[in-house]
């Protein structure tokens, strides 16, 4: 007997979620751009308040444009559910809340977004939450940094900046057999080039801001759970497996076996955070999202051609990419990401600071500003933008040199492309 | 609550709710590789309704140990043993699938604990392919596939859940996961062998059918087959659901069990 096939990954992307507007029949999805929803009576009311019932009560909670946004990105990444936040930080914040309070401990990649960096070594410690950082390619380091208080095991599937490749299945080996879960932050590979939980990992979100939207117009996050996590059999995670007068002692994960996560994620984490994503920027998300895996094929198309020629520029010193043979993560790329290791790449121009200065100020295609992900291509330096608040030995510790210039890979014409950084590599070397 | 069913320590959820003699009850049996949780949306309405809720997880499902029960008498025989852990005299039974046949079971030998019985998903006979028994006997993830696909109308396969931000089939497969190996061809095998629906003609009490017009697990003409057998009976088809009738249309659902109950 042949087994059936559920909708694949193209159509998913178009398609789910959403049903025709039953009112209107509308085929895009519509933006309900409302505050709040009106009960059918007060019995319908208060079953709506007590989760008897499904259905949306006030959009900081949930909506039904973010709500079709939800069920799309964990259709595409394999998981049960998802909540839509107002940034991919806001969604990171989002699931720290819902594990942890203070006193408790996480361990975390030191290549990390320096959003995120800044959440965990500066932020978190205010509200009783530590965090120690160790290299990504030493997959021990997350075993042995584990205390009795760590309760999650965080990295990006793509290190920021220099693309180390997060061994999913063997970290996520290390958190399981400590009873915890990991989270990843995916944004970098998308589920179109990598699908964290059939890897292992447990959560996972993306800045939405970035690949999913690519257009550049909309800022938000989506959490997803891939219901795998069995909460009640690590024994630590009492907010989830213990009642919550907050919700008429609501026990979530007996209330759902497989979603308790989601549960009190957004029963306490939207209700009482409020980080929510508006219904305009989740259908803005959406419309970036319905053409991933077109977009994905490209930026990646654009990121190899781009890379060979830079590996080949005298004026060039080195280039991050995990294709490239000399990359510390080549074999795991291969094994992990065979589609492509992303539109996100850094290379050091020779001459330093002063270099990289003249190399910026001279492109024309390429836009600077501290962005990645777009359908246009950009390009930062790092060390006075988005890692500026690291001291040199913590930059270095990064990856990360003076002469560092970061670059994401849009969708224009190669040869635009090239033409303009091979112009602005020219302009660099002069003195 | 955990209760001590037949010797043995067992999960029934009540929405951390104690019984109350004075109200009554109403007992949701799950389908088989399911548990509890797959009637969060019709469970929870009805424990904050002036009702006593008792939604087991089935032996081997859930939050119940093992084994799983190889018959469907001796499921039903279990869920009289649930019922008095729990101090329940009488109950209405509302079942889904494999949880439906056990609730036509508790109808034909227990009468009087049962008030009412609401059947969903059912088809009795509930033959399952051979192919499928054999992918389920070897454990092989090709059945969960299969009845993750077959559970849902082609509709449903492409969202819109009434529950906010859930995936139907991903939510319905991760559960099917969560159960240990070979309950699914116990479960499967008690349902392919029950032959108990002759007897449905004897049922006094009154029930309520809730059938799928998608439904490719327990297709509606079987379902239709079975209802002229079963006297007393009422029956509601939900357009356009498939199998996973609580899922696709929980509040249909739901507005069907209050008006009957």
């Amino acid at each position: 007997m042949a087994v059936p096939k559920s909708f694949q990954f193209d159509t998913l992307s178009l398609h789910a979620g959403q049903q025709p507007d039953p009112l209107y029949g509308a085929r895009a999805t519509p933006i309900y751009q409302t505050t709040s929803f009106v009960f059918k009576d007060t019995d319908h009311a208060a079953a709506l308040f007590n989760m008897e019932r499904a259905g949306h009560v006030y959009s900081r909670i949930s909506n039904p444009t973010c709500a079709v946004l939800e069920e799309r990105v964990a259709a595409l990444e394999g998981g049960i559910g998802a909540i839509a936040a107002a940034s991919g930080q806001a969604a990171l914040h989002l699931a720290i809340a819902t594990l942890m309070g203070a006193g408790s401990h996480i361990v975390a990649s030191r290549s990390l977004y320096g959003g995120s960096h800044n959440l965990l070594h500066y932020t978190l410690p205010r509200f009783g939450i530590a965090t120690t950082f160790v290299d990504p390619r030493e997959v021990d380091a997350f075993r042995t940094a584990i205390r009795p208080n760590t309760r999650l095991i965080f990295g990006e599937t793509l290190g920021n900046p220099g693309l180390d490749v997060l061994d999913v299945p063997r970290v996520a080996a290390v958190a399981h057999d400590a009873g915890l879960p990991l989270l990843v932050d995916s944004t970098f590979t998308t589920p179109y080039l990598m699908r964290p939980f059939e890897l292992g990992a447990d959560l996972l979100y993306h800045s939405a801001t970035k690949f999913l939207g690519g257009h550049g117009v909309a800022i938000g996050g989506v959490l997803v759970d891939s219901g795998k996590f069995d909460w009640e059999a690590s024994g630590k995670f009492p907010p989830l497996s213990e009642p919550y007068d907050g919700f008429h002692g609501m026990v979530f994960d007996e209330e759902s076996t497989v979603a308790a996560f989601l549960l009190r994620a957004r029963r306490e984490g939207l209700r009482d955070f409020g980080a929510c994503m508006s219904p305009t920027n989740a259908f803005h998300i959406l419309q970036g999202i319905e053409t991933l895996p077109l977009r994905m094929q490209r930026h990646i198309e654009n990121t190899r051609k781009i890379v060979a020629f830079l590996a080949g520029h005298a004026a060039v010193e080195s280039v991050i990419y995990p294709e490239l043979p000399d990359h510390p993560d080549h074999a795991l790329a291969h094994k992990l990401l065979p589609k492509g290791c992303g539109a996100v790449f850094s290379f050091a121009v020779r001459g330093g600071r002063p270099a990289g200065r003249r190399f910026i100020d001279t492109l024309h295609v390429f836009s600077h500003l501290a962005n990645v992900g777009d359908a246009k291509s950009l390009v930062i330096h790092p060390a006075s933008t988005t890692h500026y608040r690291m001291d040199e030995a913590a930059l270095r510790a990064t990856g990360i040199g003076e002469g560092t210039i970061r670059l994401s890979i849009g969708l224009e014409d190669a040869d635009d492309l090239i033409e303009d950084l091979s112009r602005a590599l020219h302009a660099s070397q002069k003195a | 609550m955990e209760l001590q069913i037949q010797g043995k320590r067992a999960y029934v959820y009540t929405a951390g709710h104690a019984i109350d003699p004075a109200l009554p009850a109403v007992a949701f049996i799950h389908g088989g590789e399911q548990d509890h949780s797959a009637w969060a949306l019709q469970s929870r309405y009805f424990a904050y309704h002036r009702y006593n809720v008792l939604a087991p997880d089935l032996p081997g499902h859930g939050r119940s140990p093992g084994p799983a029960l190889a018959s469907i008498a001796a499921m039903a025989g279990w869920v009289i043993g649930a019922m008095d852990g729990a101090g329940v005299k009488q109950a209405a039974i509302v079942g889904h699938s494999m949880g439906s046949l056990v609730a036509l079971e508790l109808a034909v030998r227990y009468p009087s604990r049962v008030a009412k019985i609401a059947l969903l998903g059912i088809s009795a006979p509930m033959p399952v392919a051979e192919p499928l028994l054999d992918a389920a006997r070897a454990d092989d993830h090709a059945a969960l596939d299969m009845i993750n696909v077959w559970s849902f109308s082609s509709r449903a396969q492409i969202g819109g859940n009434t529950a906010p931000g859930l995936w139907m089939l991903g939510m319905n497969l991760r559960l099917l996961e969560r159960q240990a190996p070979g309950v699914l061809y116990v479960d499967f095998k008690a349902c392919h062998d029950y032959v108990g629906a002759d007897a449905a003609a004897s049922i006094q009490c009154s029930a309520l059918v809730i059938a799928g017009s998608r439904d490719q697990m327990t297709p509606p003409r079987a379902t239709h087959e079975f209802v002229k057998r079963l006297p007393h009976a009422q029956t509601v088809t939900l357009e356009g659901s498939g199998h996973a009738l609580m899922a696709e249309q929980p509040d249909a659902v739901l507005d069907a069990l209050i008006g009957f109950l």
